[in-house]
């Protein structure tokens, strides 16, 4: 008996508003605890890196296409030591495309997904007052915004910022310049940030539910977002761990991952030696595989509660998908080395590997088949949120399925670290996930606002946004399939077999530019809907799970008496029903 | 809320924790004795694999019982084993595979 | 705004918030100091040449801190008792004692840090330095860390007893729980660093 107990009935939840004194600026909207705003920072945050990660991206995509030339303009803006004349140096690049995939990864989409639409929509809808640890929760962002800053700083200091890739492999790693430190102590800070949040997730999650909220009448976007936090706590401090000793590595001279006698520009190495440089590919991609997860499976619990809203129609195989969601969660921590067929594990190791990445598909296309059959019958609005979350599908099938041969061992030989892999992930991750969260914007922004965006400048967003991205991704696994490997600064000029490809990056370069002007429709219309968009009340979609009960902003404790679950979470178009839909949180 | 929370402290929790504060005297005790043996082994130059083995034996030992008595994990909720279950899972999975993958692992062919 | 379950305990669980809270944390740093014993091991069987922990570290020394830090465990489930049977004196002599052996445990490695650096044996000489002192060096970061929420719940936090004693002991519990898993990594690095 280890508990002090004495069981209480819980709490209504009363909104405190009119008993709290009035917090000032700073604690009601810079250091706030209360997770609608916590999710907001997190939101506009990630949104102000997805943004200046893709600037980063538009200009690289200036070399591949153009290779050596210089660049108008703005070209002269980054000084003699990037773009000497306007021309890129090799090194730049190496700076523009680490920071990308950094950024993107751990600035842009999971504070996004999982900070932005976790911490704001997660409480609302199990019918909880907050977040089980609400000042946590705001360490946690600012974990982030710390950790955002150090990158960002990480620019300035001599040398640049990281340049040896999102994945930091040793030994290339260790001898870089300042910017790599930068990057790890950017990237400890992040860590904290996500293992912060994960807690409060799982509890709060197990904890806050509504009295009748049983696990299987979750919405699967609450599964979801579940599930991923148990991916960040576990998957996480391998990395963290590695992080410490590549700091080891660079600052106090240790070998943990350094070779005896390397030898860099000519000079022969002083070092120990007696590392192990795969080590840091192990416990790198021990996080960064769970990570690929954490990246696709909000915006799946997003698509989900999007389509079954707008089909009219439960969601097909509620069931299967929460199972395969667990078996998923689970096999993603056994599947990493699928992401180093080429250095020698052996053939035993590379099959094990490999049966497990096979099985690991089994699950998601579960998931997408699920979410694909439930359109079937369906009456179907074709607003904005939904034209991203139908768009989703196809465009997560193409990112899957293309992962199939990288997964198998013999097939990845000719495809490793060529453009297949980008298009492949990029596909699963732009035109998936990236749609997934738009979707989501256009969904919950009149929760969050009190007010709709704008269905025409929605619409453009949507067509533009669309067309574009397979005009970037797509030449992509041709360019890979001929051989062309990724991180060429010039695009593999020097190449033969690259030649007859070469044009697609024009093609790719353009593309890149014309989705740059087809998100300003959208910060138009996310901006100008504040004030502007028609005013609506608490659930304007008609939907049926239990946000949709709460006003619309809700107020600090979000719900005026609190809620509680008669039934599952998709009890749309009920035979009988007075309307095509009766809410979770209503009583019969 | 605090009040009545404070009587229901002291009743029947009262005599609980005199069982359990028993319990960790005895554990301590263990927890040295457990010591001096396995500083005691290393005196006795085994050989490294049985060396590793008898120390992590008795390391596991040790764990368990402050993981068990100290942490409580003997009367815990079944939502604690479970979240433990899945990590010690992971774990292993970390410390397992990788050496599996070096060419002192056991399943490589030359 | 009260938050449900913060102390009383949720029926269909058992358990109250901060339970749950703090074991996710623990099993977040069971992976942490995982990926550390799974360097330790992959570096340890990938070289050619090993030396044995006690030829370059003092055994005796961290015998004595092995001894400290259970002890301090010790200490710590009885303060942890002793508020359950609401002596709340009783608590803040165990709890000091806890953060006082603490202190000792930090102290000693202390000097056996100082000791090796002036032996020249420096992280970056060879990889069983480098590892011995990461493992330790993190540890002892969070021995560091432990000692300061237990000085807060000795002092400043105390307040909280008069208010709120069933919160109170359960946050002493739920800090009990990081001491000890403190202590259990200790339990292995011990022998895996100073005896192997």
């Amino acid at each position: 008996m280890s508990e002090t107990t004495g069981v209480a009935p819980p709490q209504p939840h009363v909104a405190h508003e009119a008993h709290h004194e009035e917090l000032g600026f700073w604690r009601k909207y810079i250091f706030s605890t209360d997770h609608k705003v916590i999710g907001i920072q997190y939101a506009v945050t990630g949104l102000l890196f997805l943004l200046f990660g893709f600037g980063l991206m538009m200009l690289m995509r200036w070399n591949l296409a153009y290779p050596g030339a210089a660049l108008p303009l703005i070209g002269g803006l980054f000084g003699d030591a990037r773009m000497p004349g306007g021309t890129m140096l090799p090194e730049f690049y190496n700076e523009l495309g680490a920071m990308h995939g950094t950024i993107m990864v751990f600035l842009g989409v999971v504070p996004l997904a999982v900070g932005g639409f976790g911490n704001f929509v997660l409480p609302l809808q199990i019918g909880a007052p907050d977040m089980a640890f609400p000042k946590i929760n705001m360490v946690s962002y600012w974990c982030l915004f710390l950790g955002g800053i150090t990158m960002l700083g990480s620019f300035f200091v001599p040398g640049g910022a990281a340049q040896s890739g999102w994945t930091s492999y040793t030994p290339l790693a260790n001898i870089a310049g300042t910017g790599q430190t930068w990057w790890l102590i950017g990237m400890i800070f992040l860590i904290t940030s996500s293992l912060l949040g994960a807690i409060n997730f799982i509890t709060t999650t197990i904890q806050l539910r509504a009295k009748g909220l049983t696990f299987m009448r979750f919405p699967f976007f609450v599964w979801a977002q579940f599930v991923t936090a148990f991916l960040l706590l576990l998957a996480f401090p391998p990395l963290e761990a590695a992080g410490v000793m590549q700091l080891m590595d660079r600052v106090a001279g240790t070998s943990f991952f350094m070779p005896e006698g390397l030898v860099v520009s000519g000079q022969v190495l002083t070092n120990a030696g007696g590392g192990n440089t795969l080590l840091w590919q192990h416990l790198f991609w021990f996080l960064a595989h769970p990570e690929v997860y954490v990246l696709i499976l909000p915006g799946m619990g997003i698509v989900a509660e999007i389509i079954a809203n707008n089909t009219r129609k439960p969601l097909w195989g509620y069931r299967s998908m929460v199972y395969s969601l667990v078996f998923l969660g689970f096999m993603s921590f056994i599947v990493w080395a699928h992401h180093m067929f080429m250095t020698g594990m052996g053939t035993a190791m590379a099959a094990f590997f490999q049966t497990t990445t096979m099985i690991i598909s089994i699950p998601s296309v579960v998931i997408l088949t699920a979410l694909i059959i439930s359109l079937w019958g369906g009456s179907i609005r074709f607003n904005t949120p939904m034209l991203f979350a139908l768009a989703f599908l196809p465009m997560f099938g193409i990112g899957g399925l293309t992962g199939l041969p990288l997964g198998l061992n013999i097939t990845d030989i000719p495809l490793h670290d060529t453009y297949y892999v980008i298009a492949h992930f990029h596909y699963v991750v732009a035109p998936g996930t990236i749609f997934a969260l738009l979707a989501g914007i256009y969904y919950w922004y009149p929760k969050a606002t009190g007010r709709m965006m704008n269905e025409t400048l929605g619409k453009i967003h949507f067509v533009g946004s669309f067309v574009c991205m397979n005009l970037i991704f797509m030449p992509m696994f041709i360019i890979g399939m001929a051989g062309v490997s990724r991180r060429l600064f010039d695009a593999g000029t020097a190449y033969d077999f690259a030649q007859p490809t070469m044009h697609w990056n024009v093609v790719s370069s353009w593309g890149t530019w014309a989705l740059a002007v087809f998100q300003i429709p959208f910060i138009v219309n996310f901006f100008w809907s504040i004030r502007r968009g028609e005013k609506v009340a608490e659930n304007p979609w008609h939907a049926t799970t239990i946000e949709w009960s709460a006003p619309s902003p809700p107020p600090h404790g979000n719900f005026v008496a609190a809620p509680q679950a008669y039934r599952g979470p998709y009890e749309y178009s009920v035979p009988g029903a007075a309307k095509d839909f009766v809410p979770q949180y209503e009583a019969s | 809320m605090t009040s009545d929370h404070a009587a229901d402290m002291t009743s029947d929790h009262a005599v609980d924790i005199d069982k359990h504060v028993r319990v960790y005297i005895t554990v301590f005790v263990a927890l040295m004795v457990l010591t001096v043996v396995t500083v005691a082994i290393s005196y006795l130059d085994l050989a490294v694999p049985l060396a590793v083995t008898v120390a992590l034996l008795v390391a596991t030992i040790k764990g368990a019982l402050v993981a068990g008595y100290f942490m409580h994990l003997v009367s815990e909720k079944k939502l604690i084993y479970a979240i433990l279950v899945v990590t010690v899972a992971f774990f292993v999975a970390l410390i397992a595979l990788p050496l599996l993958t070096t060419s002192n692992g056991y399943w490589i062919e030359e | 705004m009260d938050i449900p379950y913060t102390v009383e305990l949720r029926r269909d669980t058992g358990l109250n918030n901060g339970k749950i809270g703090i074991w996710l944390f623990l099993a977040s740093e069971v992976m942490l100091f995982g990926a550390l014993f799974a360097s330790y091991i992959l570096i340890r069987v990938g070289a050619p040449s090993w030396p044995r922990g006690d030829t370059i570290l003092d055994v005796p020394l961290a015998t004595l801190n092995t001894i400290v830090l259970i002890a301090s465990s010790v200490t710590m489930v009885m303060a942890w008792a002793s508020l359950m049977r609401r002596r709340f004196e009783t608590f803040r002599i165990y709890m000091g004692g806890t953060i006082l052996l603490g202190l000792v445990f930090l102290v000693v490695k202390y000097f056996e840090y100082t000791h090796h650096l002036a032996l020249g044996e420096f992280p970056r000489t060879n990889n069983f330095l480098a590892i011995y002192y990461t493992l330790t060096g993190l540890h002892g970061l969070h021995v560091f860390g432990g000692m300061a929420v237990n000085a807060y719940f000795w002092g400043p936090g105390a307040k909280l007893w008069k208010t709120n004693p069933v919160w109170f002991t359960n946050r002493v519990e739920h800090s009990g729980l990081f001491w000890h898993f403190v202590d259990l990594v200790w339990i292995f690095l011990f022998p895996t660093l100073y005896l192997l």
